[in-house]
């Protein structure tokens, strides 16, 4: 059984009809995912307490240093970018939407092209 | 951070949990996902639960209203005010969605180890006269229409020869859903039993003791341990659960029980053949004849002087509609089908009717007895049916 296999067995519906509380299953599914992601963001989270506790236990700095530590101008001004190029990709969804709207002709959709396609 | 900030109240580490031969290993970020799952159900218990009472109070019952012309009455009523109001329907969703993924969370770490964890048992249970399976026990409907708890395959499924992975996921997971309010070793429930007997009979030894529905054998264990001399037998219906508990207690160096395979609502034991019957939160998993099979059956194997004690959740005839209704959340949300009906059902009514008429019957309550020290910054919060507090029900044969 290769790992895919096997998170897809671990991740295996149980029997029975799952409830859908939302009037909308749709904020069901987004809960659920948000969920996950939620956990998985606090298994990084401890695992990189762990990194910490570790290099301190082996006097490799001090857990206080991240606490205090001041970035220079530099590392200032490429956190930040980060940040930027980070959201950017984040919130992707409301650049496009907006693209969209200044198109001026409108966007075509696939159907219809397709059918146009199809008859010449 | 200011170093006087209160703690806050927060569940124990995986890592408290006991460990013992047939523990699974565990990755670092196995455990930090059990971390993770154990204080979602810590906070979700301690905070997000209490908004529900809120959202009734402030909006859902007035909504009813509303539209029936009058009061929610009942928790049938009080549910159906409450299935349309968006808190609810968002705490439902998160505390479904903490099942599901704790079943996650155990079956992906437990299921890359089936084959070891299987090879580990098997070397356990070599030999072993105390293990008796039965392959061809019947699945009932009880058990085989849902999964019990969405435990994907139930106590039973097998997905190789000798199998115990549905019984390695239970056992790992237990201790981040119950956030340590059962104990290290799962085995409040046991601990608190052997408390109450030994109030209730000094000094007593029951010579035959059979516990019904053991799974894993969690609260078996402390039993068998608290009566070195004596003959215990654990019966459960999943032949996993028996494996991996044979294998675990054996791990312990316990001897004195023997795990068997049956359908307890009929067993092979001859008349009278045991002096003290239990059993811990199994009746909600079964149905009500089923539940009036065990409890005639248990009548007729009881032995004169003998007694018997069962552990349920709370029955809801002393209860507030508002609480029936939280509680009830488990039946329809969590498989748990017979949840609602267990609750509902006299007990003590149910017992004379299965042949106890001649008995002492007896109702208590009884607390885990807990050995983990977890620092209590809050007060003691229940989570509705997932607490470390039981109904108790049960009777003494005369001698």
């Amino acid at each position: 059984m290769d790992h895919l296999e096997l998170i897809k067995l671990a991740n295996a519906a149980a029997q029975g009809k799952r409830p859908y509380f939302f009037s909308q299953p749709d904020v069901d599914r987004l809960l659920s995912i948000l969920l996950a992601v939620t956990q998985e963001l606090a298994v990084t989270r401890e695992r990189l307490d762990t990194v910490e506790r570790v290099l301190e236990r082996r006097e490799l700095f001090e857990r206080q240093e991240i606490d205090s530590f001041r970035p220079d101008a530099d590392a200032a001004r490429e956190r930040g970018q980060w940040h930027i190029e980070y959201l950017a990709r984040v919130l992707r969804v409301l650049q496009q939407e907006v693209e969209t709207m200044q198109r001026s002709a409108g966007d075509v959709s696939s159907e219809d092209v397709a059918r146009e396609l199809a008859a010449g | 951070m200011q170093t006087d900030t209160p703690k806050v109240d927060c569940a124990p580490a995986w890592t408290e949990a006991g460990t013992h031969a047939m523990s699974p290993l565990a990755t670092h970020d196995e455990i930090a996902r059990f971390n993770f799952l154990a204080n979602l159900n810590k906070y979700m218990a301690n905070v997000v639960v209490g908004g529900n009472k809120v959202a009734y109070d402030s909006r859902a019952k007035q909504a009813f209203r509303n539209t029936h012309g009058h009061e929610p009455q009942g928790r049938r009523e009080i549910r159906a005010a409450m299935s349309v109001d968006p808190y609810y329907q968002m705490w439902s969703a998160l505390r479904r969605n903490a099942m599901e993924m704790r079943q996650q969370a155990g079956r992906s770490m437990v299921l890359r180890q089936a084959e070891p964890l299987r090879d580990r048992a098997r070397s356990l249970n070599a030999g072993a006269k105390n293990l008796q399976l039965h392959p061809n026990t019947p699945v009932p409907r009880y058990q085989s229409a849902i999964d019990n708890h969405c435990m994907p395959g139930s106590y039973y499924a097998e997905y190789l020869a000798d199998d115990v992975s549905a019984a390695a996921n239970y056992d790992a997971g237990m201790f981040a859903t119950t956030t340590g309010l059962f104990g290290r070793y799962l085995d409040g429930a046991g601990r608190g039993i052997v408390e109450w007997l030994a109030r209730r009979r000094p000094g007593w030894q029951p010579a035959r003791i059979l516990d019904l529905g053991c799974g894993v054998g969690h609260n078996t264990v402390p039993i068998a341990k608290a009566f070195p001399q004596s003959r215990v037998v654990a019966v459960d219906l999943a032949a996993p659960m028996l494996r991996y508990g044979h294998a675990r207690a054996r791990g312990m160096d316990i001897e004195n029980i023997e795990f068997r395979q049956a359908n307890v609502e009929s067993l092979a034991d001859a008349d009278s053949a045991y002096d003290l019957i239990v059993s811990t939160m199994f009746f909600h998993e079964t149905s009500s004849r089923a539940l009036r099979n065990v409890l005639q059956e248990a009548a007729r194997l009881l032995a004169p002087g003998g007694l018997h004690l069962h552990l349920e959740q709370t029955p809801y005839h002393a209860m507030e509609p508002f609480e029936q209704f939280l509680r009830d959340w488990d039946c329809y949300y969590n498989n748990e089908p017979f949840w609602t009906t267990v609750h509902d059902t006299q007990m003590l009514d149910v017992m004379r009717q299965c042949g106890f008429a001649a008995d002492a019957l007896f109702e208590d309550e009884i607390h885990a007895v807990v050995d983990l020290q977890m620092p209590k910054v809050g007060a003691e919060v229940e989570d509705f049916g997932r607490g470390g507090m039981w109904y108790a029900f049960g009777a003494e044969r005369a001698a």
